[in-house]
């Protein structure tokens, strides 16, 4: 699965996340999941208990993707690629200069995660603000391009979640089994050939 | 299966639990630590200009320019759970169009065994100091403050604003002749 890149400015990396669980089949699908998920959905037996604590953790954070993967190299040396991120969306939280946010620009359904460089709050939730890579030379206004003209500014309403917490390298788990299917079959078929020829003792 | 694999799969798992119960460590001794330190910011320059701002949705915005002097001691904030502090200069001032501003002037990136104490003196902004309109000219009270994320190695990532700050305010006419020395 090969990764889509812009043409872009000296350093400018697409930071791309996605989420590293994955849903019952037998769950309706809602709207938001669909373009979240930029990876393919799979079966799994997961225990119902699992799919409770999941949909619990979206509603205490408040964020539609509570966990995310760092996939692209634009926050480095904070956070490299494999990196798992917690996040938090609550509304009243303001937008503040320094904060790390996931947002997704309009027209693309690849979301970024970048740094707040400058907030303009007209009042209470009216908030515009501008955001850039660490490892970036500019901030995003160059590249958060869609349809029709370039989105200079974003509104909270673009945000996914801000970064509250940190894990190292646990991510690294999803982007091999999603850039390396055949890894996730093997690893599959290794896991049925214990079940089936595991003596009792 | 022979005794080989479950060696294997017991050492992996031990490993694993070892690892996780290391990272839960990590996170819950420097969860509540208080990151503040003290630090004095300094302005030497102020300058404003009028320029056209090709990114706004006017004709021409307001553009500021500061040389500051920062000294911080961030010493006590690196232990065994900070692997860098990504250090930023912020602007915080209201205009008549907008109640909050902030924009970030300058930023630096300090990795664990890079030297903590910091002692800068003229420094210019990294980043341009466009307003979102022509709200600086004339502001008595913009407030200059230097901020830091702390980044664990694993655990809560929080955003901690030194103690001390500085208000400057900009001047009531804009330059035209100078050029950003």
């Amino acid at each position: 699965m090969r990764k889509f890149t812009l043409p872009s400015f000296s350093k400018d990396i697409q930071q791309e996340y996605c989420s590293p669980y994955i849903s019952l089949d037998t769950a309706p699908p809602n709207a938001s999941d669909g373009k979240d998920q930029k990876v393919q959905q799979e079966n799994n037996d997961l225990s119902f208990l699992q799919l409770l604590l999941w949909k619990g953790l979206i509603v205490a954070t408040g964020s539609k993707s509570p966990m995310v993967v760092v996939l692209g190299g634009s926050t480095e040396p904070a956070f490299h690629r494999g990196d798992l991120l917690f996040l938090t969306n609550f509304q009243k939280d303001p937008i503040r200069a320094g904060e790390i946010v996931v947002f997704k620009v309009e027209g693309r359904d690849i979301p970024r995660v970048h740094r707040v460089i400058q907030v303009h709050e007209k009042d209470k939730g009216n908030v515009k603000f501008l955001t850039k890579g660490d490892n970036n030379e500019v901030d995003d206004r160059g590249t958060n391009l869609s349809n029709k003209e370039g989105q200079n500014w974003l509104e909270k309403k673009d945000v996914v979640g801000r970064a509250r917490g940190f894990l190292p390298y646990i991510g690294m788990v999803t982007i091999i089994m999603n850039d390396y299917p055949k890894f996730k079959y093997a690893l599959l078929a290794v896991m049925g050939a214990y079940v089936i020829l595991k003596r009792e003792s | 299966m022979n005794t080989v694999l479950s060696r294997a799969n017991s050492l992996f798992a031990f490993s694993l639990s070892v690892m996780a119960a290391l990272t839960f460590g990590c996170f819950i001794t420097t969860a509540f630590k208080d990151r503040r330190v003290p630090v004095r910011v300094h302005v030497s320059r102020i300058m404003l200009k009028n320029v056209e701002d090709f990114t706004g949705p006017r004709e021409r915005s307001d553009l500021g320019f500061i040389t500051f002097d920062v000294t911080a001691d961030l010493e006590n904030i690196f232990d065994w759970n900070v692997k860098q502090l990504f250090l930023y200069l912020s602007a915080e001032y209201s205009t008549k169009n907008n109640a909050l501003n902030q924009v970030v002037l300058w930023d630096k990136i300090i990795l664990r065994g890079d030297n903590p104490k910091l002692l800068l003196k003229d420094m210019k902004s990294k980043y341009f100091f466009f307003d979102d309109g022509n709200g600086l000219k004339g502001n008595r009270n913009v407030t200059l403050t230097l901020s830091w994320n702390v980044v664990p190695n694993a655990g809560i990532l929080p955003l901690v604003t030194g103690s001390g700050h500085v208000s400057i305010p900009f001047p009531d006419t804009y330059e035209i002749t100078k050029s950003y020395y």
